[in-house]
């Protein structure tokens, strides 16, 4: 039931058009990319090392957990697992390109800010995401998004995404099952 | 007045009797006991069909707290005497750690009065053995005996100085008196709230150790073949104490021990989950001890089974553990340890419920006559294969705190009859 | 508690860890719930730590102190559950000299009761945090061996230890003064009971001393401070017989000269600063697992 609907070279290729969405010229930069634990790790980590091949320097990245600062608590049978946050550099000298691999409901991105700013105030925060399926409920915009779908809320988008892009990478898309999250 | 108690199983321990027959009970005596079946009814005259039931003298209980005068916020002679009968009582010792104590004549006289008065079952009154049972001097024991005291003992206090201990019991030789002892070294107790064992030690409670009970009861049972003297062990619990009782026995001291039926039926495990109602002095033990405590009946080194009925309020039992107040309440829950000594420890009918019958009037000196002709007609009807549930509409005593309430028990009193009057039916 | 709650929680309180070293020492999690200290005993440690571990999670701790002697018969336990309720707490925290006061107050308030200490029984949260601060320092807790020295009859640091040890597979060793050791401890928890202090430190990796208080001599069941930090005490040249990479823990505030000898306890071995900090992380995984899921 599950359809593939982006494999892995167009996955890369997403990546890429992301990765010029950002240039160094803009006065956003110093850049610093941040991604969202867990579906954004990956991702973010890649589209550093992309920005850093156009920049000529190595981007910082950091990594955000976002379980604390969820609006919907956890469910009676779930086990919250708490990662840890990661931000090893100065918040107030870069503009993060917050990093996720799906972009739906936008509360998952309004935890991440929230997460952030309890860190520190950065310059300024732009969106980067791999796929936007739209059905926002609160008011968020990608400043980059890989791709666009249309979806319904009763389909289910899953990326899947290695450290280094292997064949394995795709989105998929396929109904959702039964006590599916829909934060995203 | 007269009742026709037909076809049961009559099972008389006094009298060593186990037969099916047919009894006859007029103007508050044993009028005529036949053969099952075989008296025809007479006019006017009140049939119990017993097919299938045991038919017992009425039972005698040989330690109560009724609480009366003083506490009767926790029970009364009347509540607790209602609450008697529905276990099968006729007789029950009320203990004198009252308020004022029962330390003198008046007092005794009080208890008897009231006895009187309330024409529930019969109540005998033990008088204290020291003074406001403070464990110096002795309370006037000739003069209480003469006004109907049946023994002596500070109840749920210790007799922690055996000088006192030796002179009441070589006082009371002259008067033939029945001492009953609660053997505890206090001492050894001291801010204990349970047995000292693995329950104990896995919940965090300080624990009241078997040698506590067993050292006084060494020291007691030496002091009474010193001495002379009868006496009696109230409520024993630990395996160390049935043996040191035997060996006393043994020597040809004038020494009987009862157990609590509480400690028939439960062990240190009910205290799981801090349960109050089952934080009892002397403490619930080991299944090895309430094994023990079993054999001891078997072997008729232990002769009666007493309630230990203490009730208390929420005030005193709704409270942590630790603050909580000893006791259990017990007159309606004891049926079933001595059925279950039948059911399951091979135990006969007539042994067990001679603890209950036969046991407690010797110790007591009462002239029982059990059930044959002429004697006083107390008589318990109980259905020894009912399963009933103990719930709050069939408790009589005004306290709750049993341990037993909302379970169900096996051995059910079915009707109590005081001097040939039917005075509970179920 | 099973093995797996137990590393659960502990992970989770990994996460916690993190946050308290940040500058903004919050997450939103638990906004505007209601958590009531009840302490019926003196504790600065545990109530600074709950306290603290509340407010880490944006919840409003509020602290109810309540000794003196009127209530430490116990009495009003009944009061102060049904005042509880009325208040409306989420949760309440209580420390109490009664064993089993928290299961009194939980069959009767509707908040979740979460025990701080209850007479000699148990402290389940100083357990996690010992253990907690043990996996940091060993990667598989399984055979581990430990040796818990000092009053264990009136520990109950020392039972809520045994028990989550015993959960485990840790070896444990119990040593101290035999007036202090309960007869059954061996039976009931699965420890081993040693003939002395230095039997049972012998090739540890873990040595946990627990506090001797100063009425234990009043009781008579020790005659003196000095006889004990002489016989039972832990000093550097006990610790060398321990295990290659063997800590030495404490659950404060310790009694320097008595169970512990002044120079190990900020030695290279002690962790017991790690104890403290580990403290507040558990403390609010606890508080988060228990009040943060979606259910009201």
């Amino acid at each position: 039931m599950k359809k593939t609907i982006y494999d892995a070279t167009e996955i890369q290729q997403a990546l890429n058009r992301m990765a010029d969405s950002f240039p160094m010229s803009s006065t956003d930069a110093p850049w610093a990319v941040v991604g969202i634990r867990r579906g954004g790790e990956h991702l973010a980590a890649r589209l550093a090392t992309l920005l850093g091949q156009r920049v000529g320097a190595e981007i910082p990245v950091g990594y955000v957990d976002i379980t604390l600062y969820r609006d919907d608590g956890f469910g009676p049978n779930d086990w919250p697992e708490v990662g840890v946050t990661e931000i090893p550099f100065p918040l107030k000298e870069h503009t993060i390109i917050l990093v996720d691999d799906v972009l739906y409901t936008g509360r998952t991105v309004r935890a991440a800010i929230d997460a952030i700013i309890d860190y520190g105030r950065p310059k300024a925060i732009r969106l980067a995401v791999l796929v936007d399926r739209g059905l926002r409920e609160l008011p968020f915009r990608a400043d980059s998004a890989g791709f666009e779908l249309k979806t319904t809320p009763n389909e289910h988008v899953d990326v899947l995404l290695s450290a280094d892009g292997g064949e394995g990478d795709q989105v998929t898309v396929g109904p959702r099952g039964n006590g599916e999250e829909v934060q995203q | 007045m007269s009742i026709l108690i037909q076809n049961g199983r009559l099972i008389d321990p006094v009298n060593a009797t186990d037969k099916l027959a047919d009894i006859r009970i007029q103007n508050g005596k044993i009028a005529e006991i036949a053969a099952a079946k075989s008296l025809n009814p007479g006019p006017d005259e009140e049939l119990i069909d017993a097919t299938g039931k045991w038919v017992s003298p009425g039972f005698i209980d040989l330690h109560a707290y009724l609480r009366e005068p003083g506490e009767e916020y926790k029970e009364d002679l009347e509540s607790g005497g209602k609450a008697a009968l529905a276990g099968g009582f006729t007789t029950v010792v009320v203990m004198p750690n009252t308020h004022p104590v029962i330390d003198n004549a008046e007092h005794v006289q009080y208890i008897l009065a009231r006895s009187r008065a309330l024409g529930l079952c019969e109540f005998l009154p033990a008088g204290a053995l020291s003074v406001q049972r403070k464990g110096k001097n002795l309370a006037p024991l000739a003069e209480m005996q003469k006004a109907g005291a049946v023994c002596f003992t500070d109840a749920d206090r210790a007799i922690a100085n055996g000088q006192l201990m030796r002179n009441a019991m070589e006082y009371s030789t002259d008067f033939g008196m029945t001492l009953f002892s609660h053997a505890q070294d206090e001492a050894l107790c001291s801010d204990g709230h349970m047995n000292e064992g693995a329950a104990s030690t896995r919940l965090g409670l300080r624990g009241m150790p078997c040698v506590a009970e067993e050292s006084i009861v060494a020291r007691d049972a030496m002091l009474a073949e010193y001495t002379g003297a009868k006496l009696h062990f109230s409520h024993l619990s630990a395996a160390g104490s049935v043996a040191r009782v035997a060996q006393a026995q043994q020597a040809g001291a004038a020494v009987t021990a009862e157990v609590g039926a509480h400690h028939l039926l439960l062990t240190e495990e009910d205290v799981d989950g801090f349960d109050t109602s089952a934080k009892l002095n002397p403490p619930l033990r080991t299944e090895d001890d309430r094994l023990a405590l079993i054999d001891g009946i078997r072997t008729g080194v232990l002769c009666a089974i007493s309630s230990n009925h203490a009730p208390h309020n929420s005030v005193e039992k709704d409270v942590t553990f630790a603050s909580a107040e000893f006791g259990a309440s017990g007159l309606q829950t004891v049926l079933p340890a001595a059925i279950k000594l039948v059911d399951e420890h091979d135990i006969s009918p007539l042994v067990a419920l001679g603890c209950l019958t036969s046991g407690p009037a010797s110790i007591l000196g009462l002239e029982s006559g059990g059930l044959a002709c002429e004697s006083t007609a107390n008589v318990t009807i109980i259905d020894p294969k009912e399963n009933w549930e103990f719930t709050p509409e069939r408790n009589l005593s005004k306290s709750t705190n049993s341990p037993f309430l909302g379970k169900t028990l096996k051995g059910r009193v079915l009707k109590t009859i005081a001097k040939g009057k039917v005075v509970f039916t179920v | 508690m099973d093995a797996a709650t137990i590393y659960g929680i502990l992970a989770t309180a990994k996460g916690f860890k993190e946050i308290s070293r940040r500058k903004i020492k919050k997450v939103p999690s638990l906004r505007g719930r209601t958590i009531l200290n009840v302490f019926y005993e003196n504790s600065t440690r545990t109530r600074v730590s709950f306290e603290l571990a509340a407010k880490r999670l944006s919840a409003d701790g509020v602290n109810i102190s309540a000794s003196g002697s009127a209530v430490a018969k116990g009495e009003s336990l009944l009061d102060m559950a049904q005042t509880l309720n009325a208040m409306q707490a989420d949760a309440v925290i209580i420390r109490h000299s009664s064993s089993g006061a928290p299961h009194y107050l939980a069959d009767r308030i509707s908040a979740r009761v979460i025990n701080a200490g209850d007479g000699l029984h148990e402290h389940p949260s100083q357990a996690l945090l010992d253990i907690m601060t043990i996996w940091e320092k060993f990667d598989e807790l399984d055979g581990l061996n430990v040796a818990i020295v000092g009053d264990i009859a009136h520990s109950r640091v020392a039972r809520s230890n045994l028990i989550a040890m015993k959960t485990l597979g840790m070896n444990v060793r119990v040593a101290g003064p035999a007036t202090l050791i309960p007869r059954e401890l061996a039976a009931v928890y699965g420890c081993e009971v040693c003939d002395s202090v230095s039997q049972a430190v012998e090739g540890a990796d873990v040595v946990m001393a627990l506090r001797l208080q100063k009425e234990r001599m009043n009781s008579g069941l020790l005659p003196s401070l000095r006889e004990y930090s002489v016989e039972y005490g832990i000093n550097a040249k006990l610790l060398k017989t321990t295990g290659d990479n063997a800590i030495l823990m404490h659950p404060g505030p310790v009694n320097r000269g008595v169970e512990l000898s002044a120079d190990i306890v900020d030695g290279q071995r002690s962790v017991i600063l790690d104890q403290v900090e580990n403290g507040v992380a558990v403390r609010c995984a606890l508080l988060y697992l228990i009040l943060g899921g979606s259910q009201p």
